[in-house]
């Protein structure tokens, strides 16, 4: 602090209060429906506070599943799903992207400069511009309703390949010199050089990505047409939506908790690595 | 920027990247190539063949006065969620920056919104304002407004914009947060003994330095309204009442999928692709030049 002007730290502790209550409040609503019985949320006003029922609305969601509208299938399989999405293409992208961006920048071979910028041109086109037609491709290699089709196409993307490229680049030419000239292959250089140096990269990465696969809606809400594979986001936005029905607040408010907790505890309990990996990935 | 040590293999590389390319080319440039030849067919309206038009498709879309609603909507709907959040970022970033002590608790407070799936938060926010039981909407009821998204297109506009730019302030918040932490305090001092007051310094030293950020902000923010927000409107509005919220990434699908237009949904696919490789080009630009700054 530049110097001393109580009124205004005031001012400052006040505005980023309100903001913190503003943002935290939809959750804290949200919180409180999956805690009271179904009639009370069928009353205006709702209440603010928890109430007695939270432990039976989440068993009933997580082993009977919601119920009612489209799915009746148990929560646990839903989180399950989304779980083994959001680690697949988490690991998936990391995976694929470290083996190409070494391969780029640890040699020289023809086509080079073709692969990069094929690479690059996929940063630029999400997944939602080219819906329809990444649908028909997914539908033509029999990919429907199966894990693989969950994962896989969206690991194509450029943002890792990038940042890996430019850790790599990074790297001092001496820590390469001295592995060729103790004979090592490049694998071997890979295996017990870079891959340990990119640890901090590898795990911020991993955070980024696990939420991103985590909160993927569109995709599985297009290539899953068996309940066995629905993810618990799109159940959620679907129980919602059922059209002519009044939804349970109190037991789709507890699966809303449930899918965004995996997320938000990621967020808040590997806050540093989160932070480290949004800015790297966006430079 | 190359390396000067590499290593010399003939086949390897291509293993390397094998996989990378194998997945780009059959989920990327395939469905994007599929994009381009589809919106230049029209199917038979009886089903089964289709007929190569040209760039029939794209005529008609610009002549479609819901295309060009849906567009002049997108164009608005950008222009508020990137804005309104890129100001409110901005103000808990400077107040949090200010504050010495708890800052780090308010930090872990205002960073989890971005965790939350847009569809989960487009499910949050109709439960808010939901027009029956909906808590807002019975504490606005008290003061004599009524609220109801569902019927009322303008409310549903205003809805989708603020469950968006809630979604997005903690990515907001983070990135002016660091972009004011690295301004050097010698220069903040500096301005405080020559007698500026915080306000001044604010707006002559601080705004001015943290403007690369806001810039790269806004064109983030600007995909993200463009893109990003498709799983809020679909999950609060599904585009209505009417067509009041029906931006153009959900146009796109629903055109598509539910009108089952293919051509006319893979010209708008087209269309929107060359706006999205422009905003990127635009924001590596700006990148480029950031790290020359």
């Amino acid at each position: 602090m530049v110097e001393n002007r109580p009124w205004l730290t005031v001012l400052s502790h006040a505005t980023v209060i309100v903001g913190v209550v503003i943002i935290a409040f939809p959750i804290w609503v949200t919180f409180v429906a999956s805690t009271h019985d179904a009639a009370t949320m069928m009353r205006s006003p709702l209440p603010l506070w928890p109430g007695s029922h939270m432990i039976e609305n989440y068993k009933h969601i997580l082993t009977e599943g919601y119920g009612e509208g489209l799915s009746r299938i148990p929560v646990i399989v839903t989180l399950t799903n989304s779980m083994v999405m959001a680690l697949g293409v988490a690991i998936g992208k990391i995976l694929i992207s470290i083996l190409a961006s070494f391969a780029i920048v640890y040699f020289r071979f023809p086509l080079r400069m073709f692969f990069f910028w094929a690479i690059f041109v996929t940063l630029m086109l999400p997944v939602e511009v080219r819906i329809v037609p990444t649908y028909g491709v997914v539908a033509s290699l029999g990919m429907l309703d199966s894990y693989p089709g969950l994962i896989i196409p969206l690991i194509a993307s450029a943002t890792a390949t990038f940042l890996f490229r430019q850790f790599f680049l990074s790297v001092p030419d001496e820590l390469t010199e001295a592995a060729r000239v103790d004979g090592a292959s490049p694998m071997r250089f890979f295996r017990d050089i870079l891959l340990p140096m990119s640890r901090t990269s590898i795990a911020a990465l991993f955070v980024i990505q696990f939420i991103y696969g985590w909160n993927q809606y569109l995709w599985p809400l297009l290539i899953t047409t068996k309940e066995s594979f629905y993810t618990i986001v799109m159940t959620v936005s679907r129980e919602a939506n059922v059209a002519e029905s009044v939804p349970q607040w109190n037991l789709l408010m507890a699966m809303a908790m449930l899918a965004m907790l995996p997320p938000v505890l990621v967020v808040v309990f590997m806050q540093r690595l989160f932070v480290r990996g949004l800015v790297d990935t966006e430079k | 920027m190359e390396k000067r040590v590499t290593f010399n293999q003939r086949w390897l590389p291509y293993l390397l990247v094998g996989p990378q390319m194998a997945v780009t080319l059959v989920f990327f440039f395939w469905p994007s190539g599929e994009a381009a030849w589809q919106s230049m067919l029209v199917e038979d309206a009886f089903g089964g063949n289709s007929k190569f038009v040209w760039f029939q498709n794209f005529a008609q879309l610009f002549q479609d006065s819901a295309y060009f609603d849906s567009a002049r909507l997108t164009v608005v709907f950008s222009a508020l969620v990137a804005s309104l959040g890129l100001a409110l970022a901005l103000l808990l970033a400077v107040m949090a920056d200010r504050v010495i002590r708890g800052a780090s608790i308010y930090k872990t407070f205002l960073v989890w919104p971005y965790a939350v799936a847009p569809a989960v938060a487009g499910v949050l926010w109709g439960f808010l304002f939901n027009p029956s039981v909906g808590i807002v909407t019975y504490l606005l009821q008290e003061v004599g407004v009524t609220f109801n998204y569902v019927s009322n297109g303008n409310q549903a506009l205003f809805l989708v914009i603020v469950a968006s730019i809630w979604n997005q302030v903690s990515y907001n918040f983070l990135f002016f947060l660091a972009g004011l932490q690295s301004i050097p305090k010698s220069l903040i001092e500096a301005a405080a003994i020559d007698g500026a007051g915080p306000g001044r310094r604010f707006w002559d030293i601080v705004f001015p330095l943290l403007s690369p950020t806001g810039f790269f902000l806004l064109v983030v923010n600007v995909i993200y309204a463009f893109i990003g927000t498709f799983g809020v409107v679909s999950a609060l509005t599904s585009g209505g009442p009417g067509n009041a919220t029906n931006i153009l990434v959900y146009k796109v699908w629903n055109d598509g999928f539910r009108g089952q237009d293919l051509g006319g949904s893979s010209a708008q696919s087209v269309i929107l692709m060359a706006v999205m490789v422009l905003l990127t080009i635009v924001q590596f630009r700006f990148i480029e030049r950031r790290v020359n700054y």
